[in-house]
């Protein structure tokens, strides 16, 4: 956990002051909507279908129990008693008052938690591996340098007002799990021939009407120079990046159009030029971000604690540890993955009351932290072996011990047209009725790992460019129509789905997705080979066939 | 549109000179990039002060050769949401040593003072009059600083280091 001092806990009371003026304000008349637009959406304030939605940071998706407690206020006190988790680490809450809003922000400051540039043309939220400091072989805490970024993004004087929107993802393990690869900077921390700690840097990934994957701009930046790098890269975006159309704006665009040697090589222009000084990360500043990460006092216990060897008879508590439960980088500790994807539910929701039960949990089962992956699940990352069959219990209590993690009901949707005023078409009904069609969990686990992602319109909110089978809601005379992409993926061999056919109408979407899985089912060569893989190896034509033969 | 420098409304020295218009022999004048591109080093040489609007879409280097000579440069920000003028502050005042004074113009609002401050600018053509008036009051409202600009604000991390330091001196 990143504790703030006195100056990160300052600066974001004097935002919260701000905009409550910017609130008062517009509440006044003094602002017009259009002027008060700019102002909201910096601090994470939307105007949806119905009613304001409100985006708060969990800034690499680290949490004290004492932040999600506040989270579960806020979900209680200002807005109908839930929240939604979304695929960057931030929780989003669709209800909120406008006039109540700047007690809110007040309200999450007192614990350090902020909805700073969670929208907006900025950079927003620096995102991460969930499993950051605790996954076995990763090369180091990358969430010290996610915070190292958000400080240093944090209302940056000179790169508020960029194009467009800016993301930044940081991964330190083989495995990504941050999906950088499509992100607008992606940074895959490892060390060089010296040992010495710096980044892969990739550039100009990301989803949207022209998706691309990130292309490698540098191998091996140094973690010293990791700030002046991002700020040459900043720099060239914000005087070169095309402000005259909407989607052309992001820095994937500037990166194709240049070709990334090109652009590359402006970016190194740009930064042999700066006098990079100032911003140069000496090793004791390092440690002094370092040094405000607190990490558990891990007690030393037995890879097979006995309580989990009696518990290992109770078959459903067995398929739940297989499915959910993780590989810890300390003997006798385990990471766990909690479901927010139970049957019928919508993807990545939580209530009010299951987060303020999860903050218990997370209290007495887990040093007191919480996780948030873009996934958008929830994780305990620090739990011993021995608690496990009693944690199990409570997670099931409140509904969120769903096995099913990383198959095909651990669905993730944007919100859809339930909510947004972008959408096209429903995602959360499609979602909810997979999870019912694949409710089986032996059906579920036959099938193996398989990530369906469901976006509302094609800003791709939820990714489904990258889902192994992708599900985007498009506007056809009126009515909602679906275009079905098979083998995309989000993580270290990041790639794009391929269109399988026509787009379909609403009601038949779920048919569609059964006659795909049966189709992988029929096709895979052998039990271990995953559907992605099937489709890598054999091309989207048998599912194409399958799927439109009969339609 | 009023004029901030030093945090108060003052009067603005400058005329804006429109393209064609007849400059005066002496007296401050603000004229267009063209303008001055045509015959930049007559113009820098004028008597009375002179002052160059300069387009975001412009690349500085057009500039360099004649800042030591010009008094002002107004930077455009023709929309809230435009932030190229940002990067060409900064790179003015710590890039190429501009010590003139460096002007916001274009849709400025209170929102965006502290922003300007910290990349450079030192004068402020403001849309809104009680924008304006509440200058002083705005530019106060952050006390705490992430990133290291030209302005001289120490930075949150150097703060720390400084805490540490002074901690350790005093074991």
């Amino acid at each position: 956990m990143y504790a703030y001092d006195e100056l990160d806990r300052t600066l974001i009371n004097e935002r919260v002051s701000e905009f409550r003026d910017q609130v008062k304000r517009r509440l006044s008349g003094e602002l017009t909507e259009d002027e008060f637009k700019m102002l909201r959406l910096q601090n994470g304030v939307y105007l949806q279908l119905h009613a304001y939605m409100f985006r708060v940071a969990i800034p690499y998706g680290t949490l004290s129990t004492k932040q999600l407690r506040a989270l579960a206020h806020v979900a209680r006190r200002y807005d109908r008693g839930y929240g939604h988790f979304t695929t960057r680490q931030n929780i989003q809450y669709n209800w909120i008052k406008l006039a109540e809003l700047p007690d809110a922000l007040e309200y999450l400051a007192g614990v350090g938690i902020h909805a700073m540039q969670t929208s907006g043309n900025n950079t927003r939220n620096v995102t991460s591996d969930q499993w950051a400091g605790v996954a076995p072989g990763e090369v180091e805490d990358p969430r010290i340098w996610s915070e190292i970024l958000r400080q240093y993004t944090t209302l940056h004087p000179e790169f508020s007002f960029l194009p467009r929107k800016f993301k930044f993802a940081i991964t330190a393990s083989d495995h990504d799990r941050a999906a950088i690869k499509i992100h607008d900077i992606g940074l895959r921390l490892h060390k060089n021939a010296d040992g010495e700690t710096g980044f892969e840097v990739l550039v100009g990934g990301g989803l949207g009407r022209t998706p691309f994957i990130g292309k490698t701009i540098k191998p091996f930046v140094h973690g010293r120079d990791l700030l002046s790098y991002v700020e040459a890269i900043l720099r060239v975006y914000n005087q070169y990046g095309r402000r005259d159309n909407i989607y052309k704006a992001r820095i994937k665009i500037l990166v194709h159009e240049l070709g990334i040697e090109k652009f590359a090589k402006e970016v190194d222009e740009e930064w042999k030029l700066m006098d990079a000084s100032a911003l140069t990360l000496d090793h004791a500043v390092v440690e002094e971000i370092r040094s405000r990460f607190s990490y558990p006092a891990y007690e030393k216990l037995p890879h097979m604690p006995d309580e989990l060897k009696e518990a290992a008879h109770d078959p459903k508590f067995e398929a739940w540890r297989k499915n959910s439960v993780f590989p810890h980088k300390v003997q006798g500790y385990s990471i766990v993955t909690l479901s927010l994807k139970p049957v019928g539910g919508p993807p990545g929701d939580a209530t009010a009351d299951q987060m303020d039960a999860i903050a218990d949990l997370a209290q007495k089962y887990s040093f007191g932290e919480i996780r948030v992956g873009h996934e958008q699940n929830l994780v305990l990352p620090h739990v011993a072996k021995r608690d496990l069959p009693v944690l199990w219990k409570a997670l099931d209590r409140i509904g969120v011990a769903t096995p099913n993690i990383n198959l095909v009901t651990d669905i993730i949707a944007c919100p859809g047209l339930d909510y947004c005023s972008l959408a096209n078409a429903r995602s959360i009904p499609i979602a909810q009725e997979l999870t019912r069609r694949f409710a089986n969990h032996e059906t579920a686990n036959l099938i193996g790992r398989l990530h369906i992602n469901i976006s509302g319109c094609i800003n791709a909110c939820g990714h489904h460019h990258v889902g192994h089978i992708g599900i985007l809601g498009v506007e056809k005379n009126g009515e909602e129509f679906y275009q079905i992409t098979i083998g995309g993926r989000a993580d270290e061999n990041a790639q794009m789905g391929t269109l399988i056919g026509p787009s379909v109408p609403y009601a038949e979407v779920a048919d569609v997705i059964e006659d795909i899985v049966e189709a992988y089912l029929a096709l895979r060569d052998r039990p271990e080979e995953l559907f992605v893989d099937t489709v890598k190896r054999l091309g989207v034509e048998p599912f194409k066939e399958r799927v439109y033969a009969t339609r | 549109m009023p004029l901030v420098k030093n945090a108060k409304i003052v009067s603005d020295l400058f005329v804006h000179v429109v393209d064609g218009a007849e400059l005066p022999g002496d007296g401050a004048v603000l004229i267009s990039a063209a303008r001055f591109l045509e015959d930049p080093e007559t113009l820098s040489k004028r008597a009375g002060k002179t002052g160059v609007i300069w387009p975001n879409n412009r690349d500085l280097d057009d500039l360099v050769p004649y800042l030591d000579r010009l008094a002002a440069v107004a930077l455009v920000f023709p929309s809230f949401r435009d932030g190229r003028a940002y990067s060409q502050a900064r790179l003015l005042r710590e890039r190429h040593g501009f010590e003139g004074e460096l002007r916001a113009t274009g849709q400025v609002l209170r929102d965006q003072f502290v922003f300007m401050l910290r990349a450079g600018f030192d004068a402020f053509e403001v849309k809104k009059e009680s924008d304006a008036e509440a200058f002083a009051s705005t530019a106060r409202r952050y006390s705490v600083f992430y990133q290291p600009t030209g302005d001289g604000r120490v930075t949150a991390l150097n703060r720390r280091m400084q805490l540490r330091h002074s901690e350790s001196a005093g074991q």
